[in-house]
């Protein structure tokens, strides 16, 4: 620990920390436009000048590395000067077109000179201006309000792991800028929008739609991907205009994907928002009752083996207990699957289905399996974070599958079973690898679970096992969803075997889609009913089509792939007719004369912790003992794990309903034609 | 100073010489491996030389996959520094320096003869496609201002005369010897020494 005094009081600061630190642990506030906690020191915005015993000028405080001994004074008349001195430099080329800015009422620059700023300019000359740069269809660029903290550099060449950004020409005409004017090749390039202190960059697709003082903000989760990113949705009236991070250390830190970020526009387009029942081989809109009673007209006498219900991609836990409630008593059926393609999930032993190391110790790892997957695309948050193993220890990272780029240098080793079977049998470059490894990690994806899955999965315990690393104080075994319902609905035991081909039998009359876009069906004799929040191919096969309620509009539990429960808040309304979920079911049940008596949320809430307390645990992880853990032997097979194609932008019914994702879809074809091709 | 300008129409495609690719494969053993992106300057520069003195994109990305470093790595460093070019210059290319101690001694009249003999505007190429200019800041021979640059080698001491047989030189490819064109040796003071002899 370091000793030093900071105006006045004196203060103890771990080894390695910065006096800008120090000054924020003595509870001194420091501004500063170039500095930021996750990224690298740059030190050249000045804003952060403190006075320094025995310095002669002012210091910097970010780049000052404290000291024993030191005496920093954050509030002296130099440092306020001296400030002032840097603001006033800044603001020389700075255009001042607050009014115009959609910066402004979030602006680090306006808020800083509130108090360093002069109320006029010494400056007469012309103000210097730059063109705009075209950054891809989120990144809506201004250059001329730069003030070159290169915040967005960094962010894209140390946490994106894109080095596309960078500084051309020098001293008054130094501009930022990708090479060539590209878009930025990053799903979690829009990060750069939350990074910028000024208005540079700012949200192409939220570009003048509404000043942060008239939104209503709403702390929620992430329906994306199955990492539950931290999010903040923000409505004005009824329609969400943007979605921003929220900090989370464990999981996303302050970082989002762009489909977490902007897809949110697809909430307000190609919304079901009245039901629909099917007349003459055509969906005409009705209601409520009109549908209800279509469906008991159709549905009255089946039961049991001849319902099945499939539970969608976005689905909250509420709804998809209630939506087993409801299959349960009305139908006397139990048919209920998440899994809509092949999907191997072993409901044992929580350590088989869940991402056990946990994304903050992710870190820590020295070598990096991944089987079948490819985290860029399934979860970029989580491929932050072995970005961060790599950068942290130079962690060796392996892929068993196909091969692709992902931010970070790793070597491909096949793409067959029998890669993972050499490593059992003490052979081949990651059983090298992993004999000195002492926190290796095996990340599952699900394509590597499409095709015996279980020879998989048991392998690898088996691996993990025999090094060590499939215990309470390291769990190398990660199995990484996509769907951010998927380890709920496992919660809720909502797996049955064989699902998918009795789904398509002929004995199959009733079929309940729940959001389940992804699902093949061959429609022939059965009765389809669809429930969700947005038109896509399932729904138009439908029979009959009852409008639910979007992840903004409901408060919902989503449980993320490390198993950590989460509640999301409602942000607005559902549109039209369009009610939540649980409501739909309860309303059915009661046409049914099976009423499930719950009226409100709340005691909805209750009945599930009743049922399964695994739910209250709310951000938190499960603890889990290994004692009972089985490991089974399976048979190996000649199968190749074929990694699925991932359509990041279009992965669910939401993104691909989005104007926004389109854009960035079509930007990325076109990256991709030209690569990097002058 | 502007800010630098970017030749619109790019060659397609660049590679090195095999000469040039002995000189890299040398420079290159300077540094580690690991830290080879060091390397970025002096690689710049060979380009530019083997370029007609100037560098395009396409050397750029080709010096890029040479030291595994993101293109817009080598472009900030291309941007810069003003010794690279970036678009076409003459095969004469005239830095008339005009900082201070030359604008003392009279460059603005180098200037004005530039902008007679060569091209109007900075950085044009001449009618016979010979030769540009520039203007620079201070190139360090301040003893003998003013003086200018032309390609590797500096013409000082110069006056109106002298210039104007050096831009005639440059249209009938015989320049004349580079150095002092007053004939100083060594650049003594001009008139008598000032030191004290013995």
């Amino acid at each position: 620990m370091i000793k030093l005094k900071v105006d006045g009081v004196e203060i103890e600061v771990p080894q390695g920390a910065t006096v800008l630190q120090a000054c924020e642990i003595a509870g001194k506030e420091i501004p500063r436009f170039c500095y930021h906690e996750r990224l690298s020191i740059a030190g050249n915005c000045r804003m952060c000048l403190v006075e320094m015993d025995k310095s002669a000028k002012p210091v910097a405080s970010c780049a000052m590395p404290a000291a024993n001994g030191q005496v920093i004074y954050t509030n002296t008349e130099l440092v306020k000067k001296a400030r002032e001195g840097v603001m006033e430099f800044l603001l020389i080329n700075h255009p001042l077109d607050c009014p115009i800015c959609d910066q402004g009422g979030e602006c680090d620059l306006q808020d800083q000179s509130m108090k360093y700023g002069v109320d006029k300019s010494r400056y007469q000359l012309n103000k210097r201006s730059v063109k705009e740069k075209y950054m891809g269809p989120l990144i809506k660029t201004v250059m001329t309000r730069c003030i070159h903290c290169t915040r967005c550099i960094r962010f894209a060449s140390e946490v994106a792991g894109v080095p596309d950004l960078g500084t051309t020409g020098r001293g008054e005409n130094m501009e930022i800028t990708t090479y060539l004017e590209k878009t930025l090749d990053s799903e979690l390039s829009a990060n750069v929008i939350d990074l910028c202190p000024v208005g540079a960059l700012t949200s192409k697709p939220y570009a003048f739609e509404a000043r942060p003082w008239e939104l209503t903000k709403t702390e929620s989760i992430d329906v994306m991907d199955a990492v539950g990113s931290n999010i903040r949705v923000d409505t004005k009236g009824w329609e969400v205009k943007r979605v921003l991070p929220r900090l989370n250390e464990e999981i996303n830190e302050e970082w989002i994907s762009d489909k977490t970020r902007y897809a949110c526009d697809g909430l307000s387009k190609n919304r079901i928002d009245k039901p629909y029942i099917k007349v003459n081989e055509k969906l005409e809109a009705c209601s409520w009752e009109q549908a209800f009673d279509f469906i008991i007209k159709n549905t009255k006498d089946l039961s049991g083996d001849k319902v099945f219900g499939v539970v969608g991609d976005l689905i909250d836990a509420e709804s998809m207990y209630m939506f087993q409630k409801f299959l349960n008593t009305s139908f006397k059926s139990n048919n209920i699957d998440f899994r809509q393609t092949n999907l191997f999930i072993n409901p044992s032993h929580k350590a088989n289905y869940l991402f056990n190391t946990t994304l903050a110790r992710l870190p820590e790892a020295d070598l990096v399996v991944l089987v079948g997957s490819n985290p860029r695309l399934e979860a970029p948050i989580v491929n932050i974070w072995i970005r961060k193993a790599y950068l942290a220890r130079k962690t060796k990272v392996y892929s068993i599958g196909d091969n692709f780029d992902l931010t970070y240098p790793h070597e491909n080793v096949g793409i067959t079973h029998s890669a993972i079977a050499e490593i059992l049998n003490k052979k081949g470059k990651i059983y090298e690898s992993l004999k000195t490894s002492k926190k290796p990690v095996f990340i599952i994806g699900e394509s590597a679970l499409s095709a015996n899955g279980e020879y998989i999965l048991e392998t690898i315990k088996k691996i993990l096992k025999e090094s060590n690393s499939l215990n309470e104080n390291w769990n190398g075994l990660n199995i990484l969803h996509q769907k951010a319902s998927s380890v709920g609905a496992i919660y809720l035991n909502l797996m049955k075997e064989n699902f998918l081909e009795k789904l398509n039998d002929d004995n199959n009359k009733l079929v309940y889609l729940l959001g389940a876009d992804h699902v093949k069906l061959s429609k022939k004799n059965q009765f389809i009913i669809y429930q969700g929040s947005h038109g896509g191919l399932n729904s138009k096969i439908a029979d009959v089509v009852l409008p639910g309620a979007a992840y903004t509009e409901k408060k919902g539990i989503y449980v993320n792939t490390e198993g950590r429960v989460q509640s999301a808040n409602k942000a607005t309304f559902p549109p039209g007719d369009a009610k939540e979920d649980w409501k739909i079911f309860r309303a059915l049940s009661e046409k049914f004369n099976n009423l499930i008596d719950i009226n409100t949320h709340e005691i909805l809430r209750e009945n599930l912790f009743k049922d399964f307390p695994i739910f209250k645990n709310f951000n938190e992880i499960p603890q889990l003992t290994y004692e009972n853990l089985e490991i089974k032997n399976i048979n190996a097979s000649n199968n190749n794990i074929k990694i699925n194609e991932i359509d990041f932008y279009f992965s669910n019914i939401i993104a691909a309903s989005s104007k926004t994702m389109n854009e960035c879809k079509i930007a990325k074809q076109v990256l991709l034609k030209t690569g990097t091709d002058n | 100073m502007s800010g630098k300008h970017v030749e619109k129409n790019q060659p397609t495609s660049f590679e090195f010489n095999s000469v040039n690719l002995e000189k890299i494969n040398k420079i290159l053993k300077k540094y580690p491996s690991e830290r080879k992106k060091s390397a970025v300057m002096p690689l710049l520069d060979i380009a530019q030389r083997q370029h007609d003195n100037w560098i395009p994109y396409a050397a750029i990305k080709k010096i890029a996959e040479i030291l595994e470093m993101p293109h817009i790595k080598v472009y900030e460093v291309a941007t810069f520094y003003s010794m690279y070019n970036l678009a076409p210059v003459g095969k004469y290319f005239v830095q008339v320096c005009t900082t201070t101690p030359c604008m003392l001694r009279g460059s603005e009249k180098i200037v004005k003869l530039c902008k007679k003999y060569i091209s109007e505007k900075e950085g044009q190429l001449s009618s016979d496609n010979k030769a540009s200019w520039v203007e620079v800041e201070c190139l360090g021979a301040c003893v003998s201002a003013p003086m200018m640059q032309i390609n590797d080698d500096f013409f000082e001491d110069l006056n109106e005369e002298t210039a104007i047989k050096i831009f005639e030189g440059i249209k009938s490819d015989q320049l004349p010897k580079f150095g002092s064109q007053k004939g100083r040796i060594g650049f003594e003071p001009n008139k008598r020494l000032t030191l004290v002899k013995n």
